[in-house]
């Protein structure tokens, strides 16, 4: 009994552990969207803000970063569906002595890295431009086609996959009824085939669009004029981030969620659906007062998604008419009020070593290098006499009050560079 | 009788790489028959039907639809309608898309299918279940909606794959009759798939009988009951009592046989084999179980046959002796239950007679497996 329980706790303790590992890193970004500061960081909390969507929605490059994004996956869909789908219909029709070679070879280029995907794709395409005599700027180069190409190549491998999983629980012999009824071949396909495949094609065609909105190293080598989202948040970070990216990627993991809710609750639902009808009787089915179950019934996922999305419409709400300029503005006040403070205790520690000095001067014993540049905006932080004497000398290095508690660290204080501490970077 | 649209097979061969499924098959079905094919598992009875309806390409001969070869044209393009051995229902059509799937492909209108659907769906005894999906459907009542697909297409031929074997046994005789009728009342030329002889006597005008993928008898239900052309045929349609031997003399149509068992007896040579058969050669007697009727004991001669009663058994409407026999299967006598007293013999040798006309010799060959 008591190894069970801790069976359980240990098991739970991993969950939680697990969780907050796949987890956490989103839910700090997500944070760090709603603080202040221009760098994106959850403590210290500044101040609540959304204008950080604002500068998302106004960052013309990220707009068109996205705008590419949705082209080069939309057109990604289209061709790694239909490659995909041609792929999986061969692979059910080939002889069977080449299932295992065809099956090998189509899916080498999942096996393949990316970047190699990329250049060849590049090389290959550039050629081909070349030999039909077109200009760098031609539809074939100027990156939408051939980034499109390139992602496709191993997206249509993954849409594959998924599509053969359910041909294979495809009964040939539903082909072969509708030929026998009098379907053509685009007939048979068109509405038997096709309808049996759709929940398989919309899968493949949701994860073909994750997979080319995310693609980052075939798409550096192909993009062209058609820098995707992934570049432009590449180079951007290069130049430093800032908490708009934060706000993007808080918007995707919102979709994301209400996507996969909204998913969760039409699966539910089918199903409820369907055991109603099994359950009920002719009478009720002819009649069509079938009495089938409410949307929210034993239905979670429609109640969360319909909680997530009412959360958004507030906090949408909220934000059109919250203001954070006053709360920014006190920050603002308080940080300088601080500064202020600090330069104060400065100069008076200034003042009090000048008189130490006085005093050991006078004491006609001159110290060896005693720092005659003393009203340097760096105070003693340079005299060697400071280095080599113990923090804990100085009497005020106690009395500091919270030299971490602001933005700017403890730039301004000399003591923490004499602790040997690193604390003195930490507001860079 | 000959209304309908008649299909001809000449010379059908039917090869899978070096595997023949189907060998010099000859059969006329006559336009507006119930047509059977019985045969075991695996006799290529389903690879028959596919050549009939277009999805295989004969190896060699011909498959003629009402006189014409359909070399090259495709199954949509024949008049037949294949009611497949597992139905092959479109699992996410309702019952009445289902059915009038034919008219769709056509460009009917919405209000015409379901019109359609509706005198269908009457006709097979399932009304206002159109808007039911297959799988909500009871094994039988998939049965029927396959049949009125079918049927919807308004066919010449009608080809059914085994269409009952998935039933059990009360529906299955429903169905026999129910498709005997449905045959009937549409006119149209029905070939069968089967290997239950008792759904092919029951329902079929004319049966073939089929044998690793060669047709060894075609003839009606009486004649293939009662006079079978082969040892197969013989053995596999109805219970049979096998008499192994040589021909001793031929005199007519009736020949003695030389038993390995039971001494010599007399019999009918089956009409296929009449003048084929010389003093010699090995030969295959064969006697129904209701054929023999119990002799006085110890009588002798060409028509009684002696043996030892292994064990007994009371059906009901008869009492059926089983008694050592020849190649070590028993021979199985069944005595009509008239209300006779009915001594109990196992252990016992006893005596039994019948009549020359109810039993067949034909050439020694292969049994079906039991
Ligand atoms: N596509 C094929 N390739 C190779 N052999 C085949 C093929 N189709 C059928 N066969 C073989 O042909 C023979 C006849 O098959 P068929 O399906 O006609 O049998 P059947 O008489 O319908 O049997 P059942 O009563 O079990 O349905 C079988 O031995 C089978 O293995
Ligand atoms: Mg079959």
């Amino acid at each position: 009994m008591k190894r069970f329980t801790f069976m359980r706790l240990s098991l739970w303790i991993y969950l939680g552990v697990f969780f907050a590992y796949l987890l956490g890193p989103l839910v700090i970004m997500s944070a760090t969207a709603f603080n202040s500061p221009a760098f994106p960081r959850m403590t210290p909390w500044e101040c609540l803000t959304f204008e950080w969507f604002g500068a998302l929605f106004r960052d013309e490059r990220i707009l068109n970063g996205i705008w590419n994004s949705i082209l080069v996956g939309a057109g990604t869909v289209v061709l790694s569906v239909a490659m995909g789908l041609a792929g999986a219909l061969m692979l059910t029709q080939i002889w069977p002595k080449l299932r295992a070679t065809y099956y090998t070879i189509i899916i080498a280029p999942i096996l393949i890295p990316g970047v190699v995907l990329g250049i060849s794709t590049l090389v290959f395409w550039d050629r081909i431009n070349r030999m039909l005599g077109l200009g760098a700027d031609s539809w074939l180069s100027n990156g939408l086609f051939l980034t499109i190409i390139g992602q496709s190549t191993f997206i249509a491998s993954y849409c594959m996959l998924v599509l053969v999983a359910r041909l294979q629980r495809y009964d040939m012999a539903l082909t072969e009824a509708a030929l026998d009824l009098g379907a053509t071949h685009a007939q048979a396909f068109r509405k038997v085939l096709l309808p049996f495949m759709r929940p398989a094609i919309a899968s493949a065609a949701v994860l073909a669009f994750l997979a080319s909105f995310e693609n980052y190293n075939t798409t550096t080598f192909t993009f062209g004029e058609y820098p995707t989202l992934t570049i432009e948040l590449a180079q951007k970070v290069r130049y430093g981030i800032t908490p708009a990216i934060s706000a993007l990627a808080f918007i995707i993991v919102v979709l994301t969620v209400i996507a996969a809710l909204a998913n969760e609750a039409s699966l539910r639902r089918k199903e409820l659906v369907a055991a109603a009808r099994q359950k009920a009787t002719v009478a009720e089915l002819e009649s069509g007062r079938l009495q089938l179950p409410g949307f929210f019934r034993s239905n979670w996922a429609a109640a969360a998604l319909v909680a997530v999305a009412c959360v958004t419409v507030a906090v949408a709400g909220t934000a059109a008419l919250y203001s954070p300029a006053q709360c920014i503005a006190d920050v603002q006040e308080q940080k300088r009020l601080e500064a202020e403070q600090r330069i104060q205790e400065l100069l008076r520690q200034r003042e009090l070593r000048r008189q130490e000095q006085l005093d050991q001067q006078g004491e006609a014993v001159p110290a060896p290098a005693a720092p005659s540049g003393s009203s340097s905006g760096f105070g003693g932080a340079f005299a060697p006499g400071n280095l080599s004497g113990s923090s804990e000398a100085e009497p005020e290095a106690e009395q500091e009050p919270q030299g971490n508690s602001s933005g700017f660290g403890n730039v301004f204080d000399p003591n923490a560079l004499s602790g040997g501490s690193e604390g003195g970077g930490a507001g860079d | 009788m000959s209304a309908g649209v008649g299909v001809d097979l000449e010379n059908l061969w039917i090869r899978f790489g070096d595997f023949v499924a189907v060998r010099d098959a000859n059969v006329t079905i006559n336009g507006g028959d119930f047509f059977s094919f019985l045969g075991p598992s695996g006799c290529g009875k389903t690879t028959i039907l596919r050549a009939v309806s277009g999805f295989l390409e004969p190896s060699g001969g011909r498959v003629l639809i009402g006189g014409n070869d359909m070399k090259g044209i495709g199954p949509n393009k024949r008049p037949t309608a294949l009611i497949f051995q597992n139905l092959a229902l479109f699992p996410l059509m309702k019952v009445w898309e289902n059915i009038t799937f034919s008219m769709e492909i056509k460009g009917a209108s919405a209000r015409e299918r379901r019109k359609r659907a509706d005198e269908l769906l009457d006709m097979i005894a399932l009304p206002g279940q159109g808007g039911k999906l297959p799988s909500e459907l009871s094994g039988g009542q998939r049965q029927r909606v396959a049949i009125a697909r079918a049927l919807c297409a308004e066919p010449d031929v009608l080809l059914l794959d085994e269409p009952l074997s998935a039933l059990d046994l009360k529906l299955r005789q429903h169905m026999r009759t129910e498709l005997r009728e449905i045959q009937q009342r549409v006119g149209i030329t029905f070939i069968y798939i089967t290997h239950d002889q008792g759904e092919a006597l029951t329902m079929s005008d004319n049966i073939a009988v089929m044998r690793a993928g060669v047709i060894d008898q075609i003839g009606d239900g009486k004649a293939i009951y009662n006079d079978p052309a082969t040892a197969f045929a013989a053995s596999f349609v109805g219970e049979n009592n096998v008499f192994r031997g040589k021909v001793k003399r031929v005199m007519g149509n009736e020949a003695l046989i030389q038993t390995n068992r039971s001494g010599d007896l007399v019999a009918r040579i089956s009409s296929a084999n009449q003048g084929r058969m010389k003093e010699g050669d090995a030969a295959m007697m064969f006697i129904r179980p209701e054929a023999f009727a119990l002799a006085p004991k110890g009588a002798t001669g060409t028509h009684f046959v002696t043996a030892k009663v292994n064990h007994e058994e009371f059906e009901g409407n008869a009492f059926n002796i089983f008694m050592e026999g020849d190649g070590g299967k028993e021979l199985k006598v069944s005595i009509p239950n008239l209300g006779q007293s009915f001594e109990d013999h196992t252990g016992q040798n006893i005596t039994l007679e019948y009549e020359t006309k109810n039993a067949v010799i034909v050439p020694a060959g292969e049994l079906a497996a039991e």
